[in-house]
């Protein structure tokens, strides 16, 4: 049952995050009024405050991409993007930004975004990354690129050599043309600050994740994780506003861990929680409210994923430390889920199914994203043997609706619930 | 010309020896000696050859190994490549092998990497991060540190101490086999008859699975023997083919574009071969750094390496122009995000300098050319009909 109140707190930290993004929207389209410089980033990796702290807007393409997916203009983007010469085959984030740009670049709120004045080239954990900037260097000419190469933890853990050659970068390529199309100098007490602050709300949204833990969870970590607790993070880190978000979000999970409820869906409670699953991979968002009904309608939530940590791996201890702005950027970029090897995948995985009492482990295939799919049929045999629960694989795109078969899907997960509710069965007949 | 036929079948059953016979058998002939498998594209053989190595280019397994294990690890829209290096690893052709190497070109080859680790093949395995800075002090630095990794990795296995004299001799003969591979791009090009572009591809794939020392003696013997050559010159177009740098194409291919009326005078198969363009200092007294500054300086254009200031676009025209060309062949392999996210730009620098192409996608074990050959020879025909 509903109640009044429940519904009033979760509009509370939901309309807080719509006025969030929708200001930040409106001063992306003032931008030219106000003069404020525009910066195309990226999400896994971002350096959001630094770019803040020269008073610059960041825009984040994929989350453009994804957005275009969910208001369903994403099949028209690819389409204007492949007649251009961009093979089917390829990463669709990037089609469906290059077809949006191509229709007059207008932003997920209807508002034209403004071109960028510098492309922030920090690419993390994924190749396509660098091919993409390299087309948008193309599509505007004359615009500063600074690149910022983060090296892969090939080995495993992040070494002085590597957070060396990153704040060299850092410091001769990035804040340099930061400065120049800013026009100001780079004040590091105030880039310092914003870090307590980052510092403070990733404390916030580990907490928020972990909420996981409880049973019932009062969350869902992949759905809810990737539409309404994660995105906030990556523009506004190193705020008083992101801090004043994750606050009253993570008031509101307690208070939710305090009344025993589940996670709150599109369609209201969730009711029982009957299946609790870890899942690898990003989402579909061209059908993300039938996606994600197909779970709930079963009672299954997501207690952990790992595209909730493309932006930052938080829970293994990460955070941005005032102390060290320049390093902390650097072993940040260095940490993302995408930038750890595959071993570290798996461990972390494993260790969510552990911690969290999952009673499956799935994985949503995405067919143009090679970062996560290459490997994840062996990620799924390794958490199969190492765990020993059940595992499931689908398979969709990000935001192309021609990968997106809703009756295959269905029909995977259901099996899947089946095959969790069979050994359910069979352990609790085990333990009598 | 019959001792250039048996050179050119030696080199074509070297060239697709997936058992690496050839490199196991010179590991096995004494003790202390490595061999230390890379993936595409480039990698600094030099080192590996001074400390008492082979560095041995596995380039996947074309058309000559049938999938079954590999395609269970590899997910339908996934290139072709990876699966075959699985395919191999899990069936001991790579046995012997000490470590590999994992060159940054994409995030299969990233990947893969960490499905080596996991699954323990080799004693080491590197992902090999090219930098993408390309400032001596920052991405050569960092440069420095990925070899020396490396060079610390068969360290640990048969004790060799990199010496200057000793990879100054290894610079030296990477040198000459770099500029004889050139020359006979350089001799195709003004006698394209003189070598098909199958033969020249046998021949340098052949060069990836054996000492360097070896490879050398061949392709001077090559050199003098399709030097007297003339060939019997056909009307066809010139043609550069395009974005087969790592997964390669199946032979079935390059001899449909020969077969359709094309001469391929340049292509990027084998694109490790003749990544640095021109010599490497082979006198210094710390040649590493000379390694290094080669790959800041001299490294040829590929869809692997951010294009600072110098577009790859430009470089693939120039490259139409110095042989003379007709046209480009743009042949990338399916799903390869680097490749095909490049060819809308490449394209574009085409049509701005008026070079006409052709665009298709391909495996490695693709076994119909028919579209193909037909698609080449409409691409020549239309070329000599409006020369
Ligand atoms: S390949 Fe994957 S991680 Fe990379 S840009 Fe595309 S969707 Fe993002
Ligand atoms: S063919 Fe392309 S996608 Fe496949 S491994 Fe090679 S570079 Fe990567």
């Amino acid at each position: 049952m509903k109640t009044q109140e429940q519904e009033v707190v979760k509009e509370k930290s939901m309309l807080i995050q719509k006025e969030m993004l929708a200001n930040l929207f409106t001063e992306l389209s003032n931008s030219r009024e106000t003069g404020k410089k525009v910066v195309y980033t990226f999400v896994p990796g971002n350096l959001t405050e630094l770019i803040l702290s020269f008073d610059m807007l960041p825009v984040y393409p994929e989350i453009n991409a994804l957005q275009s997916g969910m208001r369903k203009k994403s099949a028209g983007y690819i389409r204007d993007a492949e007649k251009l010469g961009f093979s089917e085959d390829v990463c669709t984030y990037v089609k469906c930004d290059i077809g949006m740009m191509l229709n007059g670049n207008i932003g997920p709120t209807g508002e034209k975004l403004p071109p960028p004045d510098l492309l922030l080239l920090s690419y993390t954990g994924c190749f396509t990354f660098m091919k993409w900037f390299e087309n948008l260097e193309r599509l505007y000419p004359g615009v500063p690129v600074a690149m910022l190469h983060t090296p892969y933890q090939e080995d495993g853990n992040v070494t002085p050599e590597q957070i060396d050659y990153m704040v060299k970068q850092l410091n001769e390529d990035v804040i340099p043309k930061m400065e120049a199309v800013s026009g100001k100098k780079l004040d590091m007490n105030r880039l310092s600050q914003m870090m307590v602050n980052s510092a403070t709300s990733e404390d916030l949204l580990v907490k928020i994740l972990q909420s996981a833990k409880n049973k019932p969870s009062p969350i869902d970590a992949y759905f809810a994780g990737v539409y309404y607790i994660g995105p906030m993070f990556t523009a506004f880190r190193g705020t008083s506003e992101a801090v004043d978000y994750y606050s009253q979000l993570n008031n509101e999970v307690q208070d939710r861990i305090s009344k025993g409820l589940g996670p709150i869906t599109p369609e209201g409670e969730i009711g029982e929680e009957k299946f609790r699953l870890v899942v690898e991979g990003p989402p579909n968002w061209t059908n993300f409210r039938e996606f994600w009904k197909i779970f709930y309608d079963m009672g299954a939530v997501i207690v952990a994923s790992s595209y909730t940590k493309v932006g930052g791996v938080y829970d293994l201890g990460f955070r941005h430390d005032p102390a060290h702005p320049l390093e902390s950027l650097s072993r940040y970029c260095m940490g993302c889920y995408t930038n750890m090897n595959l071993p570290q995948r798996v461990d972390l995985l494993a260790d969510y199914v552990t911690e969290y009492s999952a009673d499956g482990f799935l994985i949503n295939s995405i067919k143009s994203c090679n970062s996560f799919s290459a490997g994840q049929l062996m990620i799924m045999r390794e958490i199969e043997h190492r765990t020993g629960i059940p595992v499931g694989f689908i398979e969709s795109d990000l935001v192309d609706p021609r990968y997106f078969s809703y009756a295959n899907i269905k029909n995977r997960l259901e099996s899947f619930f089946q095959m969790l509710e069979q050994r359910r069965i069979i352990m609790s007949q085990e333990q009598r | 010309m019959n001792e250039l036929n048996t050179i050119l079948e030696y080199c074509k059953e070297q060239a697709f020896d997936l058992n690496f016979t050839k490199a196991k058998q010179w590991k096995a002939s004494a003790e202390g000696k490595v061999l230390v498998g890379y993936f595409p594209i480039y990698f600094p053989r030099e080192i590996v050859h001074a400390m008492n190595g082979i560095a041995v280019g596995i380039m996947g397994t074309g058309d000559r190994k049938q999938i079954i294990k590999g395609d269970a690890y590899y997910q339908s829209y996934i290139c072709h490549l990876p699966r075959g290096v699985i395919e191999m690893a899990l069936d001991k052709n790579l046995e012997s092998f000490d470590g590999f190497v994992f060159p940054s070109i994409c995030d299969c080859i990233r990947n893969l990497s960490g499905m080596f680790k996991l699954a323990g093949k080799g004693r080491f395995q590197r992902y090999f991060d090219y930098p993408q800075n390309f400032s001596e002090q920052t991405g050569g630095e960092f440069y420095r540190t990925e070899l020396d990794k490396i060079i610390s990795d068969i360290y640990g296995i048969n004790g060799a101490v990199l010496t200057p004299k000793e990879l100054n001799n290894s610079i030296r003969l990477y040198n000459r086999n770099r500029r004889m591979i050139e020359e006979i791009y350089d001799i195709r090009s003004n006698n394209p008859a003189s070598l098909s572009a199958i033969d020249t591809y046998h021949i340098i794939r052949a060069g990836m699975v054996m000492p360097v020392e070896e490879h050398n003696a061949l392709l001077e013997e090559v050199i003098s023997l399709i030097s007297e050559n003339s060939g019997e010159q056909l009307d066809n177009i010139r043609v550069v083919v395009s974005g087969s740098f790592c997964e390669q194409p199946p032979i079935g291919l390059i001899k449909s574009i020969e077969l359709a009326g094309c001469y391929i005078v340049d292509d990027d198969f084998m694109l490790g071969s003749r990544w640095i363009q021109g010599d490497i200092d082979d006198t210094s007294e710390d040649p590493l750094n000379e390694i290094v500054k080669s790959y800041l300086y001299q490294s040829t254009f590929s869809s692997a390496i951010y294009d600072v200031g110098n577009p790859k676009g430009k470089r693939l025209v120039e490259l139409v122009k110095k042989r003379e060309a007709d046209g480009i062949i743009f042949s990338a392999a399916s799903f390869c995000d680097p490749a095909l996210l490049d060819r809308p730009e490449l394209q574009k620098e085409c049509d701005l300098a008026g070079v006409p192409y052709i665009s298709f996608q391909y495996h490695e074990n693709t076994g119909q050319f028919k579209v193909i050959k037909e698609q080449a020879g409409t691409f020549s025909d239309s070329i000599k009909l409006w020369a």
